[in-house]
């Protein structure tokens, strides 16, 4: 590749925006239908929200699987045996960084380079404008298909509260590790994983801690026995019996005023945080409604009492990004949500992809593998045969929505790219069934 | 058996076990895939110690032998497989012998190996059940109540080996089958789309040449025939041949 302005047409080339783990699955499952591939990384490194240094990354120094390995690993490149069931985040940068030099993926990634516009060029093909990051000229490079795989948990949603607050408000994301906590008084402010990691966090470190939270989940443990209990949830069974065993096996924290959930169990996905409700159960986690106002040194809940926390953390999610890209090419509706085939395929650019951009009852590395396999067959055949790629794409057009999307059940801003790992699985399946038996 | 939806492995994975890895590797890194020997019942890695994985060394390959778990059904062998290749730093050729060609077939459902080689591999139990009771009907007849396989010299090796070598080998060679040898499973395809090559002698008498053209014919091939020489063809006098040609095949296939 040359370093000039000039616009490089890399002929059949693909382009795979990001090198974190749906990046690299991206990369290696293009290669092996022999696409020659170029990945644009922001970054000087490889692992995406995994790796610690970098500046967007989300893990904290305690953060650990919330999934067990086997519904965590990509499907053709397990973790060692050895390594424990739910590994720590460091692990699983060096499970990547492992993936990553196995199957040759570096030579394709462009490291400090930064993607700044993709446009359609006609004909399938697209104008993807890259950037130094330290600066520099941009140029423009001419591919026939482009994958993004930008990563949903680097932009930080936090709550909008009225009124001044004197004392300090983090995101999550800024979050690193427990010193900030010890001996202070900590409000932690949602119920998802994160928020509820952080609350045990505190728990183990800080003088007080509240948990402020506005739905109502579903509490999982991490083990049921000596097993991890994602395991026992993945048995071949009928829908209703997993729902059943699901809604035994959840802890429910009504009692210290944790609010009931408002769904089934597998409608959003799960909370996986057995020591939660050890330490509501000891009193050093306050449960509390949602926070309504700051006031000064102080903050008001919904039910009118006032707590006064030194710090609060927002662990109030991300949102999805692509500045990239203009929002109609991905169908984005107002919300920041786009419109994609199975959350993978751009409905009217077939050679348009995004990875990974799912949530799901288990890991989504998995589940990121099988959407690069799709997208990479579905590129060859549509290069190979068009013709069958034009009957596949009809078929595909059929699919009911609700076989593989949880859209619409839980209707709030964070949960629409929800799935069920064995259901969206299922889906997969059959579309890669399709394109082989497709006349 | 669905290749996505792997309830089994999701909710029952195969637990970790000891296994021996013997391992000779080139003096330079020459850039050339990782090479991994997969045995069958009866032997272990030493099997290829003796000669295969020191020459194939020495042509630059870094060669790697695993003796799966003792008493491991099909799947805890493959899974053995498979751990054993990720570790290594880069994509892997499997290499398997024996029913260890059958465990190397299974693992090709699981792992994208970079290529994949089958010698003398018995992939169908009734076809070599069939053969070792026409070659050496009072060592194999009581095998099948329960009791210890015999093999003899004849039976195993070509008629080159020196008795004494022969004599050897077989006393390290034990094998108490089980029924699921005899299981026709069914093959899953490979991840990956790795080449494949069968390679076998037409005298072998644990496999006979119907099973390998068989066995060619599922991976899309014909198989590569070295005449003469017995099932165990890296443990022969001519041991060299097979290897070479293997590793020719290799460097055909896999252009640095």
């Amino acid at each position: 590749m040359q370093d000039s302005p000039d616009l490089g047409d890399r002929g059949g080339a693909v382009c795979v925006v990001g090198a974190g783990a749906s990046g690299l699955t991206a990369i290696k499952n293009l290669r092996e239908q022999g696409f020659a591939v170029d990945c644009y990384e922001r970054e000087t490194s490889v692992g995406g929200a995994w790796n610690w240094r970098h500046d967007r990354s989300p893990v904290y120094a305690g953060a650990h699987l919330v999934t067990s390995r086997p519904l965590t690993e990509f499907p053709d490149f397990p973790m060692p045996d050895t390594w424990p069931d739910y590994p720590h985040h460091s692990q699983v940068l060096e499970y990547l960084e492992r993936y990553a030099k196995h199957f040759g993926l570096g030579e394709h990634i462009w490291y400090g380079m930064e993607v700044t516009s993709i446009e359609p060029a006609g004909d399938g093909r697209w104008d993807v404008s890259i950037q130094s990051t330290g600066g520099g000229t941009s140029r423009v490079q001419r591919y026939a298909a482009v994958v993004i795989a930008n990563g949903h948990n680097w932009s930080p949603v936090s709550p909008e509260i009225p009124g001044d607050f004197a004392g300090q408000v983090i995101h999550a994301n800024a979050y690193k590790e427990p010193s900030r906590l010890r001996g202070r008084k900590v409000l932690v402010i949602g119920g998802g994983n994160t928020g509820c990691d952080l609350a045990v966090e505190a728990a183990q470190h800080a003088g007080r801690v509240w948990h402020s939270t506005r739905r109502g989940y579903w509490y999982f443990p991490k083990y049921l026995g000596n097993r991890p209990a994602d395991q026992a949830y993945h048995r071949r069974m009928p829908s209703w019996l997993r729902d059943r065993r699901l809604r035994r096996t959840a802890a429910d924290l009504t009692r210290w005023g944790v609010p009931a959930p408002d769904h089934a169990p597998l409608e959003s996905h799960p909370i996986v945080n057995g020591l939660l409700p050890h330490y509501l159960g000891h009193g050093r986690i306050e449960a509390v409604p949602d926070v309504t106002r700051y006031d000064g040194a102080s903050v008001e809940l919904a039910d009118g009492s006032r707590i006064e926390p030194e710090l609060v953390i927002t662990a109030t999610g991300y949102r999805p990004r692509f500045d990239f890209l203009a929002p109609e090419v991905l169908e984005i509706d107002e919300d920041g949500r786009p419109d994609l085939h199975l959350h993978a395929f751009a409905r009217k650019h077939p050679t348009l992809a995004v990875i990974g951009l799912v949530q799901a009852s288990a890991g989504v590395f998995p589940l990121a593998h099988w959407q690069s396999v799709a997208v990479a067959r579905w590129l060859r055949l549509r290069a190979d045969d068009p013709e069958k790629a034009g009957a596949v794409q009809r078929e595909e057009s059929k699919r009911p929505l609700a076989s593989w999307s949880r859209r619409k059940v839980v209707p709030t801003r964070r949960h629409w790219f929800e799935v069920d790992h064995v259901d969206y699985l299922t889906a997969v399946e059959s579309l890669l069934k399709n394109m082989e038996t497709a006349k | 058996m669905s290749g996505i939806l792997r309830f089994e492995d999701w909710s029952d994975p195969v637990p970790p076990a000891e296994r021996e890895v013997v391992s000779r590797l080139p003096e330079d890194d020459t850039g050339r895939p990782p090479l991994l020997f997969v045995p069958g019942l009866g032997h272990g890695a030493w099997a290829f110690a003796e000669h295969w994985l020191g020459h194939a060394a020495g042509r630059g390959f870094p060669a790697h032998a695993v003796t799966p778990r003792a008493g491991g059904d099909l799947r805890a062998q493959a899974h053995d497989v498979v751990q054993t290749a990720a570790a290594l730093p880069r994509q892997t050729v499997l290499i398997g012998h024996g029913t260890g060609g059958r465990v190397v077939a299974r693992a090709l459902g699981r792992y994208p190996a970079r290529a994949a080689v089958l010698v003398a591999p018995l992939l169908d139990g009734w076809a070599a059940l069939g053969a070792a009771l026409r070659s050496n009907p009072t060592g194999t007849v009581p095998a099948l109540f329960g009791g210890r396989l015999k093999f003899s010299a004849r039976q195993l090796f070509g008629p080159e080996l020196p008795a004494e070598e022969a004599k050897a080998h077989l006393e390290r060679i034990g094998v108490r089958p089980t029924a699921g040898l005899l299981a026709r499973d069914e093959l899953p395809s490979p991840v990956g789309g790795p080449p494949t090559l069968v390679v076998g002698s037409p005298d072998d008498r644990v496999v006979p040449r119907p099973a390998l053209d068989r066995a060619a014919a599922r991976y899309g091939g014909a198989p590569l025939l070295f005449p003469g020489m017995g099932h165990y063809l890296m443990l022969e006098t001519g041991w060299a041949e097979p290897i070479d040609a293997i590793l020719d095949w290799l460097d055909k296939e896999l252009p640095r």
